[in-house]
C-alpha cells in the first residue's frame, strides 16, 4: 500500500462573516498518524473535511500527493469527475457512522466497490467480506445496521473506506458518539491501520490515543492551527497557555 | 329502501367501479412519476428550472380541481388538445395529483440523514448513482405512509370526473338516481364501494410499510 501526504497552505474557510479556518498550515507525512485536537468550534472537523473537500476551502491550497483538490487553479473549481476520482483513495469515517441503513454490513461495504471501482459482485462481496473480517465483523456481514451496535456500526463504516484501498484516512470523531465501553474496539482497529502505515488524520476527544499512536498532535483553537508537534511535546510540555488551558479542563472533567 | 333496482343496474355500477379503479390507479402512478421527476427538479436543476416548475406547483395547488378539469376538456381543444373524456380525466388526476406527490417526495428526500449522502460522496459515488442506489430507496420509506394517504385522498376526487362524463362509478350512480329517484340507494352503494377500495388500499398500504421498514428500525 502507498500513503498519502497532505499538504494544507494557508486555508481559510468562511461561513458568510465568521471565520471557520484562518491561515491554517499543516503537513501531514504518508504513513504517520496526525491527531487534530482542541475545542469544539475550534474547526478541526471543518479542517479534515477540507481535505477531502467535503467542505469548500475558501482561500489556500490542499494538496494530496503534491495535487491540488478542489480547485484546478485557484477559484476555479475542479470538474466533479476529477474530485470524485481523488476521492476514490480517501477513505473517511464519520462521527454519525453514516452507514446506508437499507443495506448489510456486507452490502455496505461492497457499495462503493461495485458503483465507484466497477468491480462485479462476487469480487467485491469476497474483497468486502474480508474487509469486514479484518475489523473482526466476520459473523456480522449480514446483519443491516440496526442490528448492530455503535462500535459494530463504526467498524463496518471503517471497512467500508479501506475495502477501496485508499492511501489516507480521515476519521471525524470517529469515537464520539459511542458509549464508553464500545470505544475499545474501535481505537484498536484503528491502531491496527496505523501499524500497517496507513495515513491517518483523526479529529478526537481521545488524548489517550492521540498520545498512544500518533506520530504528531496538531491543536486547534477559534479556527487557528495554535501548534502541530509531537504528542509528547503538545500534551505534556505544552508551550502556549491556550493548549495549557484546554489540557487543564480535559483532566478535570475527567478526573474523579 | 327498495334495492331491487340493483338488478337493473348492477352491471353498469360495477362497470363504472372498473372505471373509477381504473382512473385512481392509473391516475395515482402517473402522478407520483410526474411527481417524482417534479421533486428531483427542484432538487438538482438550475434556480431558472427550479422556479418555473415552482410555479406549476404553484397554480396546481391553487386551483380546484374541476376547474382543471374544465380548462383541460373544454379549453384543451382550442390549443388542439381534443382528448375524449377517460383520457382527459386520467390527464387531469395526474396534473391534479402531481404537485401534492412531489412535495410529498421532497420531503421524504429531506429525511434522508444528509451523513448517510456525504458518505456516499466521500467514496467517489456519481450524483446519479447516489440517487438511485441511496436517496430514492430511502426517501421512498420515509414517504411512504404520506404516499399511501394521498393516493386515498385521490380515489374520493375521481368522482369528479363524473362532470366530464367520465364513466366511472359516481357517474353511473348519477344515471341510475336520475332514471330512478333512487338516489339514497345507489349514494349508499356508491359509498359502500368507496369504503371498500379505501380500506384494501390503506391495508395493502400498511402492509409494504411494515415490509418495507423491516431492517430500518432499531430493534432493542
Amino acid at each position: 500500500m502507498q500513503a498519502s501526504s497532505v499538504e494544507i497552505r494557508k486555508v481559510n474557510k468562511f461561513y458568510g462573516p465568521f471565520h471557520a479556518l484562518k491561515d491554517v498550515d499543516l503537513n501531514i507525512l504518508p504513513g504517520k498518524v496526525t491527531c487534530l485536537i482542541g475545542p469544539s468550534g475550534s474547526g478541526k472537523s471543518t479542517l479534515l473535511r477540507c481535505v477531502n473537500f467535503l467542505e469548500e476551502y475558501d482561500s489556500g491550497e490542499v494538496r494530496i500527493d503534491g495535487q491540488l483538490i478542489g480547485y484546478d487553479a485557484p477559484g476555479k473549481k475542479m470538474s466533479g469527475r476529477k474530485l470524485r476520482e481523488m476521492r476514490r483513495s480517501i477513505g473517511m469515517v464519520f462521527q454519525q457512522f453514516n452507514l446506508w441503513p437499507h443495506m448489510t454490513a456486507l452490502e455496505n461495504v461492497a457499495e462503493g466497490l461495485i458503483r465507484v471501482r466497477g468491480l462485479p459482485k462476487a469480487e467485491a462481496q469476497e474483497r468486502a467480506s474480508a474487509a469486514l473480517t479484518k475489523v473482526g465483523l466476520a459473523d456480522k456481514m449480514q446483519n443491516h445496521p440496526s442490528r448492530l451496535s455503535g462500535g459494530q456500526q463504526q467498524r463496518v463504516a471503517i471497512a467500508r473506506a479501506i475495502a477501496m484501498e485508499p492511501r489516507l484516512m480521515l476519521f471525524d470523531e470517529p469515537t464520539s458518539a459511542l458509549d464508553p465501553e464500545l470505544v475499545g474496539e474501535v481505537l484498536n482497529v484503528m491502531k491496527t491501520l496505523a501499524s500497517e502505515g496507513m495515513t491517518m488524520v483523526v479529529v478526537t476527544h481521545e488524548m489517550g490515543f492521540a498520545a498512544h499512536v500518533a506520530d504528531q498532535v496538531a491543536f486547534m483553537e477559534k479556527g487557528e492551527l495554535v501548534g502541530c508537534d509531537t504528542p509528547s511535546r503538545i500534551l505534556h510540555q505544552p508551550d502556549d497557555p491556550r493548549i495549557q488551558s484546554f489540557l487543564r479542563t480535559y483532566h478535570e472533567r475527567n478526573s474523579f | 329502501m327498495d334495492f331491487s333496482i340493483f338488478q337493473q343496474y348492477g352491471p353498469a355500477l360495477l362497470k363504472g367501479f372498473a372505471n373509477t379503479i381504473l382512473c385512481w390507479a392509473l391516475g395515482t402512478v402517473l402522478g407520483m412519476a410526474l411527481g417524482l421527476v417534479i421533486a428531483l427538479i427542484q432538487r438538482y436543476a438550475p434556480r431558472p428550472v427550479r422556479w418555473i416548475v415552482q410555479a406549476y406547483i404553484e397554480i396546481i395547488r391553487g386551483t380546484p380541481f374541476l376547474v382543471q378539469l374544465f380548462v383541460l376538456y373544454y379549453g384543451g381543444p382550442l390549443i388542439g388538445l381534443r382528448l375524449d373524456a377517460l383520457p382527459a380525466g386520467l390527464l387531469g388526476l395526474t396534473i391534479y395529483g402531481s404537485p401534492y406527490f412531489a412535495e410529498i417526495f421532497r420531503s421524504g428526500f429531506r429525511a434522508v440523514p444528509h451523513g448517510q449522502i456525504e458518505a456516499a460522496r466521500a467514496i467517489g459515488m456519481t450524483e446519479m448513482t447516489i440517487v438511485r442506489r441511496i436517496l430514492l430507496p430511502l426517501g421512498l420509506v420515509s414517504a411512504l405512509p404520506a404516499l399511501i394517504n394521498f393516493s386515498i385522498i385521490l380515489t374520493k376526487e375521481t368522482v369528479i370526473l363524473s362532470i366530464i362524463t367520465v364513466p366511472e362509478l359516481m357517474y353511473q350512480v348519477n344515471r341510475m338516481s336520475t332514471e330512478t329517484f333512487r338516489y339514497l340507494e345507489a349514494n349508499l352503494v356508491l359509498a359502500l364501494f368507496f369504503w371498500v377500495l379505501v380500506e384494501t388500499i390503506s391495508r395493502v398500504g400498511r402492509r409494504l410499510e411494515t415490509r418495507i421498514t423491516k431492517h430500518l428500525i432499531e430493534r432493542t
